[in-house]
């Protein structure tokens, strides 16, 4: 059975370190008859995905501005919403919430069209401004839910003994939550890494040449027809783009499955 | 709404107002983001727009169109045949590695990193790992056929009949690990007692499992279905780079099908009726599950 599941990595890295003769005449789970790594700097830095040939390294780049910007911030959004939702209930604060919550589950391809024109508008189509701007609005209302699910978890004596002492708003927030939401901030964060770093919709539609994130660069690089096909590039190619998320599950495994389970939304 | 507050000071005001205040732009982009966009495609796939958005209003023809569009079709029984089998498939393959992981086996740790690991990765890497796996010429094909059997074909990826069981096939992959993960918390979560108590009446293990423990997933199932339906009825990533709805329009699906309406072939009026269209089926098949699973929630 793991087989099934561990076949694709093997055969992903050993194809990326054979040499095109080798996979013509062997086969796709023979052993590499010598090792080499020029597919792999062939994927990174020259590799021609459409008309340009610069390799992944600037798609990869445009992924990590993209992603980092947009994780940071609808995290911390997230996290005072989830504080006000969870914490300061208020006259019809349930039904906002639940308002909210609806943008976990729409299909994208509904906002799709007045997305693109309003950003046209903005001026920031085609940028990566523009899609951080999309994954923000888009992530609040995940990184909302988690904080909400994590904060209605701590007891309300602590806040309202806080309030008592007259604790305000903020210093609630920033002296008795803040301090103990280490773990909450780390699910949020893997979560919304994968999921922004991992997106392709957005970036086909939003972002075109030198704007494009890896996966659509990745996405044109295995499908351009010129040429003869590198089998052993697009793989390494692959791994290259997905090097930074598997690097989050085997750093922060723990914390990815509370991410995903959290993520099966128990609102 | 504000009386009563000659005596608060400040701070109290503050209070009471803060909240709402920092809550409000996150329910303005919503509002605007979620609700208002859904309107304006809405609206949008009620008019003639073709290449430039027209805001005059032409009844039901874009749905018309659609339902009269053989491709629209394909794309629509490429889903229930995608859908189905991946969500059958999936549920049956993670509630089997769940199981087998409870027996408290030794490599359980190890089991379960590579079972999940797929779920890190994007579709479009999965994609393109099967696509290379599955190449008739390269692929798995050959290997099979050098091991001496050269009569040995699976071409199913450039078989327009059999190229949407590819896309199965990954999907299934990349999700059923997940699957587990949310099972194995929740045959984690089951109290042993009862477990126990069946044991010492004589329950083979079979038996504790199908009458007691699986029944007690409930929830679980619920929230899996939720899950697995939606990504489902979304699926664009994978079929583009797997087979990009290939050969010809024979693994389309809905999600494809809006992309290049709206976006590539300059049909937006079209692209945004296919898009309400796949909102509606998220919205059918969403709203009964929630409710079913806030009701046994509530029961259990």
């Amino acid at each position: 059975m793991a087989i099934y599941y561990l076949l694709p990595l093997y055969v992903m890295l050993s194809t990326s370190v054979k040499t095109l003769d080798d996979i013509r005449g062997g086969n796709l789970i023979a052993l590499p008859q010598s090792i080499t790594l020029d597919a792999w700097s062939k994927a990174w830095s020259s590799a021609c995905t459409g008309v340009e040939c610069g390799g992944m390294k600037g798609f990869f780049w445009n992924s990590v501005k993209m992603a980092v910007p947009s994780v940071l911030i609808s995290t911390l959004i997230g996290a005072v919403n989830g504080y006000v939702v969870s914490m300061w209930r208020f006259r019809g604060s349930d039904v906002l919430f639940t308002l909210l919550l609806v943008g976990c589950f729409i299909p994208f391809q509904v906002v799709l069209l007045p997305m693109a024109r309003l950003l046209g508008e903005l001026g920031i189509a085609n940028t990566t401004s523009g899609l951080v701007l999309v994954h923000v609005i888009y992530g609040l209302a995940f990184t909302t839910l988690f904080f909400r699910n994590f904060f209605v978890t701590i007891p309300d004596e602590l806040v309202k003994a806080a309030r008592i002492d007259g604790a305000g708003f903020w210093t609630i927030f920033f002296r008795i939550l803040l301090p103990i939401s280490g773990p909450i901030f780390m699910v949020c964060v893997i979560w919304q890494f994968t999921q922004i770093w991992n997106d392709f919709l957005f970036g086909v539609v939003f972002a075109s040449g030198e704007s494009q994130p890896i996966t659509v660069a990745l996405n044109n690089l295995v499908n351009t027809s010129t040429g003869v096909k590198e089998y052993n590039v697009d793989m390494a190619a692959a791994i290259i783009a997905a090097l930074p998320t598997l690097f989050v599950y085997m750093v922060a495994g723990r914390y990815f499955v509370r991410g995903l389970t959290a993520g099966a939304v128990k609102g | 709404m504000s009386s009563s507050q000659s005596q608060a000071s400040l701070s109290a005001l503050a209070d009471r107002w803060l909240p709402k205040l920092v809550l409000s732009p996150t329910l303005l982009i919503s509002l605007v983001f979620v609700y208002g966009f859904i309107a304006w495609t809405g609206w949008l796939s009620l008019t003639e727009s073709r290449l430039l958005p027209q805001m005059d209003l032409a009844g039901l023809i874009q749905y018309q169109a659609l339902f009269e569009n053989d491709r629209w079709w394909t794309a629509v029984a490429n889903l229930g045949i995608f859908g189905g089998l991946f969500i059958g498939c999936t549920l049956a393959v993670g509630l089997f590695l769940a199981v087998l992981l409870d027996q408290k086996i030794r490599s359980e740790g190890t089991l379960r990193t590579i079972y999940l690991y797929p779920m890190a990765l994007s579709f479009i890497v999965t994609g393109t790992a099967w696509k290379w796996m599955l190449n008739p010429d390269m692929g798995l094909q050959k290997v099979i056929n050098d091991w001496g059997f050269p009569d040995f074909t699976f071409d199913w990826l450039v078989d327009p009949d059999k190229a949407i069981y590819t896309v199965v096939i990954a999907g299934v992959w990349q999700s059923s690990g997940f699957v587990m993960a949310l099972f194995l918390a929740g045959l984690r979560g089951i109290d042993d007692s009862i477990i126990k108590a069946a044991q010492v009446d004589g329950a083979s293990l079979p038996v504790i499992y199908w009458r007691i423990i699986i029944p007690s997933l409930r929830p679980v199932f619920f929230s899996v279905l939720l899950i697995l339906s939606h990504i489902a009825i979304k699926s664009f990533d994978l079929v583009m780079a797997l087979t990009g709805g290939g050969p010809g329009t024979a693994s389309d699906v809905p999600a494809i099908f809006m992309y290049q309406f709206a976006f590539t072939r300059g049909q937006l009026g079209l692209g945004a009726a296919s898009a309400m269209m796949m909102l509606m089926t998220i919205v059918a098949v969403l709203v009964p599950l929630m409710y079913m699973e806030t009701r046994s929630a509530k029961r259990g």
